[in-house]
């Protein structure tokens, strides 16, 4: 087999430190927003006793759905045996370990009581989700960890598919669990079902992949090492796959729901009179999300670098819009306790209701992002994560054998 | 005559009190003391004992009595427990409420209906099912409570509850809460079924007494399990109701007229 | 494993180390000057505190820690042990509290042997009712009610 050249990243350039310290200065301010939320209470938030979970929660799901996808290349080439996608493996592991960082220390951060965290790591309550969503993190960050090392230490290399298997596995239950958060509420209309597991492990391999191809093709271009087109094209088909599949599971969801008469209302809600909700839907979610992405990604102009980084862009911006949807859409239509009369009340029931995120949740939220990109541009310099070039005959050497 | 009204008005307000007037209480006070005594007494538990599962509390809502417009049940609970009416608070969209008012009409016929919603303290409640720290629980006489001990703020009940029944504290209380009933910022909370009352005896809770202080007694409080018991004989009478029965929850508050 | 993998657990682990050494030479070291002694008042009502002080002063919080479970979770409310209990007699004078000013019960000691408690992030720092009505004055109380009775 040919060999490929790990190296770290030198990391001493200005522009290294200018990225590095213009994310450490979004991490600031995500933990000044958290400290804010933290000293005057949820109160300061634009989350209410109708929106219970806001901003932070759309950034906190979406980083966590996206970490497992981010390490989707790692498997195909470990799992799948595509050796033209073992020299992408490492990058996706430390990628799918630092936005799992991130995703939970927004979630975590966003806590009413984020003080008392070592009581949510010693008491379980086995019957929830939540408390199944804790195991399958820590477990996420033990395989992929474990995965990891069997990559770097030429000692254990024997063990990466084993490893490798393990972690795919795992991720595809941990997505599962993170869909089942919202598919084991029977209480909205818009979950309750578990056709949300499935969705969400798709929407997790399109989100990883868009995050995985940005970062490779920014650490490339900007430490100068070649990254030839056959990697990104390969990739860029398979976006487009997993776009495509996402579009279907929405469509399916809500077709579903527009069959059953009383779930017309909410549908109507979600799809023609709910306003921002409806706009993030069609605009946010369909065009910006699924849309434009397909007509670049199937199209001549996906063959292209930056309309390639272009779409990666759309599919993460609709990938947000979509989790604003889901979560934000879902509670800001009334919960029907008394099917067929109109309810009023000083709680607000029976009415839309109205959220508009506060700055502290936004920037709790990119502070996670944050985070995560700063952990990857962290590990590539200290860890031989990247191969010294990715160009067309590198690559293709891979595939001959 | 004005000294047993004494009694009956202090005794069932002080947990303190009915440690020295219990015993006598439940020789003398029995014959002499208006009915809400004789269930006190019958219903109180020794102090060290803990809550059994021979009882279950439940109410009785009977809509067809409750009032338009009054919201005695409502302001006796935030009395009560100490958190602050809807009204008088800085953030209405983020003031936590035990209980409120619900009107409903149906938009065919414009009937109308008033009721009290509160926590169902359901005997398969989903907060329960979905507390990722346990502290969401249901005690051995079926009141749901939330241990503010373990509670970490996680609002994942609060998406679980098919009622809309539970608030967070959104912002510091400042040391206003009431010695029985503590609350705090960043914890889940709804109602108790007034459990500090109800451990101490009193066998009612704030929005009933209150309910029936205005002359509407549209809410009974007691014990399910008791097939003598107030609520029983008159849960075998009236027709009643629960609120998204569909879920099959087993709702502990039951309704009449919707 | 690279040699910079290596060194970069190793520094990890003398950062961790000295920090844990930082930390126990805190404990170990005697405070010079010193922060002020906690003010302990004695309890404003009862003869004597439901255990020894030498005891209370070692263990109130295992005690606190038992009862507070058999409350919260089996609703037994029984005064002994119990932080109600404790308010009910600690409770200054002076602020009606037992954590409202510094040099009140709780929090005087606490802040000296700096232990963060978040009991009155949800308890009341205050006694229920009038100082008559505390169930260690049954007497008085029961003097009171029937004063109240005759009246």
């Amino acid at each position: 087999m040919a060999s490929i050249t790990f190296r770290e990243v030198e990391g001493s350039s200005l522009k290294y430190w200018l990225l590095f310290g213009a994310l450490g200065l979004f991490v600031l301010f995500g933990a000044l927003a958290w400290n804010h939320m933290h000293h005057y209470g949820h109160v300061v938030t634009g989350m209410d006793n109708q929106i219970v979970w806001g901003l932070p929660h759309v950034f906190a799901v979406f980083l966590i759905v996206a970490a497992s996808g981010a390490l989707n290349v790692a498997s195909i080439a470990s799992v799948f045996n595509k050796p033209m996608y073992k020299p992408l493996a490492p990058l996706s592991a430390i990628l799918a370990l630092a936005l799992l960082a991130g995703g939970l220390l927004v979630l975590v951060l966003d806590l009413g009581r984020s003080d008392r965290l070592i009581v949510a790591m010693t008491n379980f309550n086995l019957k929830s989700m939540f408390t199944w969503n804790v195991f399958l993190y820590s477990g996420f960050f033990v395989l992929v960890g474990i995965y990891l090392w069997t990559m770097l230490d030429r000692s254990v290399k024997s063990w990466t598919k084993t490893a490798g298997t393990a972690a795919f596995l795992w991720r595809l239950i941990l997505t599962t669990g993170t869909g089942s958060l919202f598919g084991f509420l029977i209480s909205r209309e818009l979950y309750g079902t578990g056709l949300l597991a499935p969705m969400f492990i798709i929407m997790s391999f399109a989100y990883g992949l868009a995050i995985y191809l940005m970062v490779l093709a920014a650490a490339y271009a900007w430490t100068g090492r070649p990254l030839g087109d056959a990697v990104m094209l390969r990739l860029k088909t398979l976006l487009a796959v997993f776009v495509a599949a996402v579009l279907y599971f929405v469509a399916v969801h809500h077709g579903t729901n527009l069959y059953f008469t009383k779930a017309h209302a909410v549908e109507a809600f979600i799809l023609r009179d709910g306003g921002a909700i409806t706009s993030l839907f069609w605009v946010g979610q369909i065009l910006i999300g699924c849309v434009l992405p397909l007509v670049i990604l199937l199209t001549a102009l996906g063959r292209q670098r930056s309309w390639l980084m272009i779409a990666c862009a759309l599919v993460i911006l609709g990938g947000i819009a979509q989790m604003y949807v889901t979560i934000i859409g879902a509670q800001a239509y009334p919960l029907d306790m008394f099917p067929g009369f109109k309810a009023s009340s000083s709680f607000f029931d029976g009415e839309v209701h109205p959220y508009s995120p506060s700055t502290p949740e936004l920037f709790l939220g990119l502070g996670g992002v944050a985070v995560a990109l700063l952990m990857t541009t962290f590990a590539v310099k200290v860890l031989r994560l990247l191969p010294v070039s990715l160009d067309d005959a590198t690559v293709a050497k891979l595939e001959q054998h | 005559m004005n000294e047993l009204k004494t009694m009956s008005e202090q005794v069932p307000q002080s947990a303190e009190r009915r440690r020295f007037v219990g015993a006598a209480a439940a020789v003398a006070g029995l014959t002499v003391v208006p009915g809400v005594m004789l269930y006190e007494v019958a219903n109180a538990r020794p102090e060290d004992q803990p809550a059994s599962s021979a009882v279950r509390w439940g109410m009785l809502v009977d809509a067809t009595r409750c009032a338009s417009g009054c919201s005695d049940c409502v302001s006796a609970c935030s009395t009560e427990n100490g958190w602050t009416p809807v009204a008088q608070s800085e953030h209405p969209r983020q003031a936590p409420q035990w209980i409120r008012k619900l009107q409903l009409e149906d938009p065919l016929t414009q009937a109308q209906i008033n009721l009290p919603m509160l926590c169902q303290h359901c005997a398969e409640p989903p907060c329960v099912d979905v507390c990722p720290t346990g502290a969401s629980f249901k005690r051995a006489d079926g009141i749901v409570l939330v241990n503010r001990h373990t509670c970490i703020g996680c609002r994942y009940c609060m998406m679980a509850c098919p009622y809309k029944a539970r608030s967070l504290v959104h912002e510091p209380l400042n040391d206003t809460q009431k010695p029985d009933v503590p609350r705090g910022m960043g914890c889940v909370e709804a109602c108790t079924f007034c459990v500090q009352k109800v451990d101490r005896g009193d066998g009612t809770t704030a929005c009933a007494e209150a309910c029936a202080a205005a002359g509407h007694n549209a809410i009974l409080f007691g014990d399910l399990n008791d097939p003598e018991s107030e609520i029983s004989k008159r849960l075998r009478e009236l027709p009643t109701k629960q609120v998204r029965a569909d879920l099959k929850l087993n709702l502990g508050v039951r309704y009449h007229g919707i | 494993m690279t040699g910079k993998m290596k060194s970069v657990l190793a520094l990890g682990a003398v950062v961790l180390t000295t920090a844990a050494l930082a930390w126990a030479g805190a404990e170990a070291q005697p405070k010079a000057g010193g922060a002020p002694k906690p003010v302990i008042t004695k309890a404003v009502k009862g003869e004597h505190c439901v255990e020894d002080t030498e005891y209370m002063r070692r263990n109130h919080m295992k005690l606190l820690l038992v009862h507070r479970d058999r409350t919260v979770l089996q609703g037994v409310r029984t005064p002994k042990h119990s932080l109600k209990g404790c308010i009910d007699c600690h409770a200054s004078e002076a602020t009606g509290s037992v954590a409202a000013a510094k040099e009140d019960f709780c929090v005087s000691c606490h802040s000296y042997a700096a232990v963060k408690i978040d009991c009155f992030e949800c308890h009341s720092t205050k006694p229920q009712g009038s100082a008559a009505m505390h169930p260690l004055h049954a007497d008085a109380a029961s003097v009171e009610a029937m004063a109240g009775i005759s009246r």
